[in-house]
């Protein structure tokens, strides 16, 4: 069933979503339990056994909402086949578009459930220079061979330690990206300590995106992300934060985040979620920590029902505003699912792209499969000082998606996560191709809300077409 | 139809014969560095 069809029950409303179409559809109940008990192929004539199955209903209602199922059956977006794995089977490296470049490997918080080990990966305490900064772009030119758009983030530790390096390599990269046929797109991920009007008018006119790390409510931000003398951040960054956003907003842009995590000190996350919002953000992403479950901060198998309760919170509010007001109060990451125009197929098989098109760059120009493998020997691809990369492990990257991946052929989410967090299967379950299944998990809760959403979403825009009409 | 009603008229097998293209935004360089959903990401191709 899990490999067709996906049923369930969003506040009270029947979805049921078509796993290898992306198709979406609300059904009452009849439909709901019917679908339940078929497997495709669907024959054109109803088999009687429902008849009794589905015993509590008037017979000709059922055999209406069969002839319903039969008529999207045949139209293939209900109970549709995957027939994808021909794309994954001739998987091969790709050319590299996109680099987490770390310029700083030291940070200015002592965040508790940093996975950086306070921002130098367990390395040593270390600042890029502007040589390996400009390096780095002359190498990511290079190994993107025919792609035009290239992602860089700036990333750390803290990346505004290192900030001589941040302009320099991102004004070297605008004097030659023309020359090359390219197309920068700068991002930052910042903790927002060294903020000031220039480098916010700076980040402002030259980053694509950026991301601002705020953990909600002064008294649970400050409990995770203090300073190194063990004061709270809060009062220091929120100012900064207004600034660079009502600065974007000014020019009508979205494109930043303000992006929290949460821990088993905070399960009350939503209200963490409502305080952001409070504070006049509306693009916000509030994550689940990442940590092994020996660390008391840890989310663990028996926090779940809990987080699940408040995915729930987090989307009848967000569906109420839609219902009252045809619009979401504001953007929660997680819950942004396009249901019309998403990636493409050949793209969901794939997830993350890490260690394939995506690397992740340390100040020593050191080359890795993304951040979180960052100072694991093992996982070392090359130096871009010597401008190769390990070819091994970028095809073995290359050839890790929903195929290769251990229960995700047959998991419904499979299109909507295509495979989940690689880092974090090694991590957690000892194997890149296995999804940490906590994470998994979260990510199929998700998910239905961020489709119940859609729906939601869907129906206000109907209402106000019909309304113009 | 009266017991179904179809949201979205999108079929991703439609979007795998012409996809892989490689413009779009790499996952990982998204809000999220960790939790990645890949279907919140748009096709730049259709742009």
């Amino acid at each position: 069933m899990t490999n067709t069809i996906h049923r369930f029950i969003q506040s009270g409303e029947y979805i049921v979503v078509d796993v290898n179409s992306g198709g979406v559809h609300v059904v009452d109940k009849l439909v709901y339990d019917m679908i339940g008990l078929l497997e495709p192929p669907i024959a054109e004539e109803m088999p009687e056994r429902l008849l009794s199955e589905l015993a509590g209903y008037p017979a000709e209602e059922v055999r209406e909402c069969y002839a319903e199922i039969y008529s999207l059956y045949k139209d293939k977006i209900l109970f549709s086949e995957d027939d994808y794995r021909k794309y994954a089977d001739i998987a091969v490296k790709a050319p590299i578009k996109a680099m987490c470049l770390h310029v700083s490997h030291d940070c200015n918080l002592r965040c508790k459930y940093c996975f950086a080990s306070t921002g130098d990966f367990g390395t040593g305490r270390k600042i890029m220079t502007p040589e390996t900064g400009r390096k780095a772009i002359d190498f990511l030119i290079e190994k993107s061979m025919g792609r035009q758009n290239l992602e860089l983030d700036f990333f750390g530790g803290e990346p505004l330690m290192a900030w001589e390096t941040v302009k320099a390599t991102v004004d070297y990269a605008r004097s030659v990206e023309k020359q090359h046929g390219k197309n920068f797109r700068f991002t930052v991920t910042t903790n927002g300590m060294l903020l000031d009007d220039d480098k916010i008018d700076y980040i402002n006119r030259e980053m694509s995106n950026c991301v601002l790390s705020l953990d909600g409510r002064r008294e649970v931000n400050d409990n995770t992300r203090p300073t190194p003398n063990g004061k709270g951040c809060y009062d220091i960054i929120v100012p900064k934060y207004k600034k660079l956003v009502s600065e974007r907003v000014n020019e009508g842009r979205t494109d930043y985040y303000v992006r929290g995590t949460f821990t088993k000190y905070n399960l009350d996350f939503v209200e963490d979620v409502l305080h952001i919002a409070s504070l006049g953000f509306d693009q916000l992403s509030v994550e689940p920590v990442s940590a092994p479950a020996d660390k008391p901060y840890a989310i663990t198998e028996d926090d779940l029902p809990k987080i699940f309760e408040q995915y729930d919170k987090l989307y009848d509010i967000m569906a109420e505003s839609v219902e009252k007001t045809g619009k979401k109060p504001f953007n929660f990451f997680h819950y942004m699912i396009d249901l019309n125009q998403g990636p493409c197929a050949v793209k969901r098989l794939r997830g993350c792209g890490c260690g394939n098109e995506y690397v992740a760059v340390t100040p020593d120009g050191d080359i890795y499969p993304c951040h979180q493998f960052v100072g694991i020997d093992e996982w070392k691809m090359g130096n871009i000082y010597d401008g190769v990369v390990d070819a091994k492990i970028a095809d073995y990257f290359a050839k890790t998606h929903i195929y290769s991946k251990k229960g995700c052929a047959d998991c419904w989410a499979r299109f909507y996560c295509s495979g989940g967090c690689n880092a974090n299967g090694f991590i957690y379950e000892g194997d890149v191709r296995t999804p940490y299944k906590i994470q998994c998990a979260m990510m199929k809760k998700r998910v239905e809300c961020g489709i119940a959403l859609g729906v939601k979403l869907n129906e206000a825009k109907e209402r106000e077409a019909s309304q113009n009409a | 139809m009266k017991h179904i009603k179809t949201i979205n008229k999108a079929n991703l097998k439609e979007t795998a014969a012409k996809g892989g293209c490689g413009k779009c935004q790499t996952s990982c360089q998204s809000a999220c560095k960790t939790s990645c959903t890949i279907a919140n990401q748009q096709c730049e191709a259709n742009k």
